[in-house]
């Protein structure tokens, strides 16, 4: 991804963005180390194991999907791997560092973003200002300048409002700069979320259900913008869903758990014919 | 009839009388009315930052003086003092941040709230054991007499006091609406976890926001210590607050600026020119009945947020 202090990453432009700065990685680049390890996790709730020595690994560029009947692990799992929860046993490993004690804002600080199962918005604020905060990470500066609003405080702020308001034009949320988040509905909201977490210019994006509630047409626009993102600009990408008809689609691998244990990890149309997954859950997918 | 004149039209008449009291009585109120807003910007900085509503924030201001004051009283001078307690607030954010706040992270706000009154009863308890139960004195090096301006007395004291809460308040606001920190706050005070995500440190940003109103509450206790002598019954200023942040708003620094002149002057001119009718003692009360109003008719304040939900 981009080095750290330099806010423009989408290219100026028209609504969609054009080529990537960077190089993408092509598939053969990704035999190297894989970007997240998660080395035989179990998380346990009291008595409850909601992860089992769950092992996966998640390589530069891809798109995984994680899919599982409700309550199997899935946002268990996420929650351990962006350190919202730590496992008892196991290890996380991101680029090759053990991650796995790292508390939740030193994760996101090396460049995991994610979104939430029930929108975690700022309820109170604009959708601009919601995606602001998604660069806090990337905003630097001197505290005083800053409140002046002067020179190359002000300077930055203009950069990073830039870049906000191509994300805002990307994901086609224009109508609802000013709007205060808590009022928008469902479907907008959870576009807002992955506004906010692209906002943090990630290498690894991790969505749990982020089409959950929307119509046909709105997860046609949340899977275009998804493959979007992976190929302008090579963000790895971790979604949770339920929809079969997408994670066929957009993901390149799928890993099935079922009451906290991985069954099945491997291309979606060799998944989809696993009996394991089939006994455990498997809606139709439509064609 | 008679009652109706004498509330209605003989205060206004007395006003008109006397202008240049009308503005003397003006300039107390409002002088009241922002030594109130200082002691309120405590409580507005850490609801605004982590939706805490901090019922220590009177004994906070009671402890800042008495350790200012205790510390001079055994022959600091007045520069060492200072940076002791504010060194000694700044601990204390930490102290509260790591036994209080930590332990009961995601519990529900009435929880947070009635750990902040098991706070109020330490720290009132911990600085008697430190200081003594004395009344003190607190002497600045600003007499509190009066001048002249114009013909209009002016007492220095309120005016140095006026003048600080007015810098404090617009530096505050300035670093809530305008930095990355301010940014930071305000996100950690919607949603926790979200904030997290996006890689804000939640235990620094609860330090630095309570260290910040320590400091405050050093201001109002210097303010309040050198009017009216630091005694125990400073803490009880905070209930004045009270009214102050509803007619305000509990999130907006601006709000506890308007709520304090709006209450500091309402009382003042309530008590000067209503008081002889109804027997005195309007002061009380006033600030009070004003703020029920202002539930009634505007609860979340004049400048507070609006809580919109979707159903």
């Amino acid at each position: 991804m981009s080095p750290a202090g330099d806010p423009v990453r989408v290219p100026a432009g028209a609504t969609r963005p054009g080529p990537a700065a960077g190089p993408r990685p092509e598939p053969a680049a990704r035999d190297g180390p894989p970007l997240l390890e998660v080395d035989g996790v179990s998380v346990r709730f009291g008595a409850v194991q909601a992860l089992s020595r769950v092992s996966l690994e998640i390589r530069r560029g891809e798109i995984v999907a994680i899919i599982g009947p409700n309550g199997a692990g899935k946002t268990t799992l996420l929650n351990v791997i962006s350190g919202f929860y730590h496992p008892w046993e196991g290890r996380i490993r991101l680029e090759g560092k053990d991650r796995t004690r790292l508390p939740a804002h030193a994760v996101a600080a090396l460049g995991v973003a994610r979104t939430f199962q029930n929108v975690a918005l700022f309820k109170g604020m604009t959708v601009l200002d919601n995606i602001m905060t998604g660069r806090v990470l990337r905003m630097r500066g001197s505290f005083l300048l800053e409140g002046l609003y002067w020179g190359p405080a002000r300077r930055q702020e203009l950069a990073h409002r830039a870049f906000v308001e191509r994300l805002i034009d990307f994901l086609e949320i224009q109508a609802v700069r000013k709007t205060p988040a808590g009022r928008l509905p469902y479907g907008l909201q959870k576009r807002v979320e992955l506004a906010r977490a692209l906002a943090a210019e990630p290498t690894l994006l991790l969505l749990d259900e982020p089409m959950a509630g929307m119509n046909v047409e709105e997860k046609e626009d949340m899977c275009r913008f998804i493959l979007d993102v992976n190929d302008e600009f090579g963000t790895t990408i971790a979604l949770i869903e339920h929809d079969m008809s997408v994670v066929m689609d957009i993901s390149e691998r799928v890993a099935v758990l079922d009451y906290g244990r991985k069954i099945a990890d491997g291309p979606p149309e060799a998944v989809r014919k696993d009996p394991a997954v089939i006994a455990a859950y498997l809606g139709v997918a439509r064609d | 009839m008679e009652l109706a004149r004498a509330a209605l039209i003989g205060p206004f008449a007395d006003m008109v009388a006397n202008p240049r009291f009308l503005v003397e009585v003006l300039i107390g109120g409002v002088a009241a009315g922002l030594m109130y807003s200082l002691v309120a910007l405590g409580f507005v900085l850490i609801f605004k930052a982590s939706g805490v509503f901090n019922f220590a924030q009177g004994v906070m201001v009671l402890f800042a003086a008495l350790t200012l004051v205790g510390l001079m009283e055994r022959g600091a001078p007045v520069w060492l003092a200072l940076l002791l307690t504010m060194a000694a607030m700044v601990a204390l954010a930490f102290a509260i941040e790591r036994v209080v706040l930590r332990p009961l992270v995601n519990q529900p706000p009435i929880i947070l709230f009635m750990a902040t009154i098991g706070i109020s009863f330490f720290l009132e308890g911990f600085g008697e054991m430190l200081w003594g139960a004395n009344v003190k004195r607190l002497d600045i090096g600003i007499p509190d007499t009066s001048f002249a301006v114009h013909g209009v007395l002016v007492n220095r004291l309120e005016l140095t006091a006026a003048i600080t809460a007015a810098v404090l308040v617009t530096v505050l606001a300035v670093f809530f609406q305008r930095t990355r920190i301010g940014r930071a706050l305000r996100a950690v005070a919607d949603d926790p976890a979200a904030a997290l995500s996006l890689g804000v440190p939640l235990k620094t940003i609860w330090v630095v926001v309570w260290s910040v109103s320590g400091l405050v509450a050093i201001v109002a206790g210097i303010m309040w210590g050198a009017k009216s002598g630091v005694q125990f019954s400073l803490s009880l200023i905070a209930l004045k607050a009270l009214p102050v942040l509803i007619l305000g708003g509990f999130t907006s620094v601006p709000g506890a600026v308007a709520g304090g002149l709006v209450i500091g002057v309402g009382e003042k001119l309530a008590e000067v020119y209503w008081g002889p009718l109804v027997g005195g003692a309007i002061e009380n009360w006033f600030a009070y009945v004003l703020a029920l109003v202002a539930l009634l008719v505007r609860p979340q304040g004049l400048f507070g947020e609006r809580i919109i939900e979707r159903v």
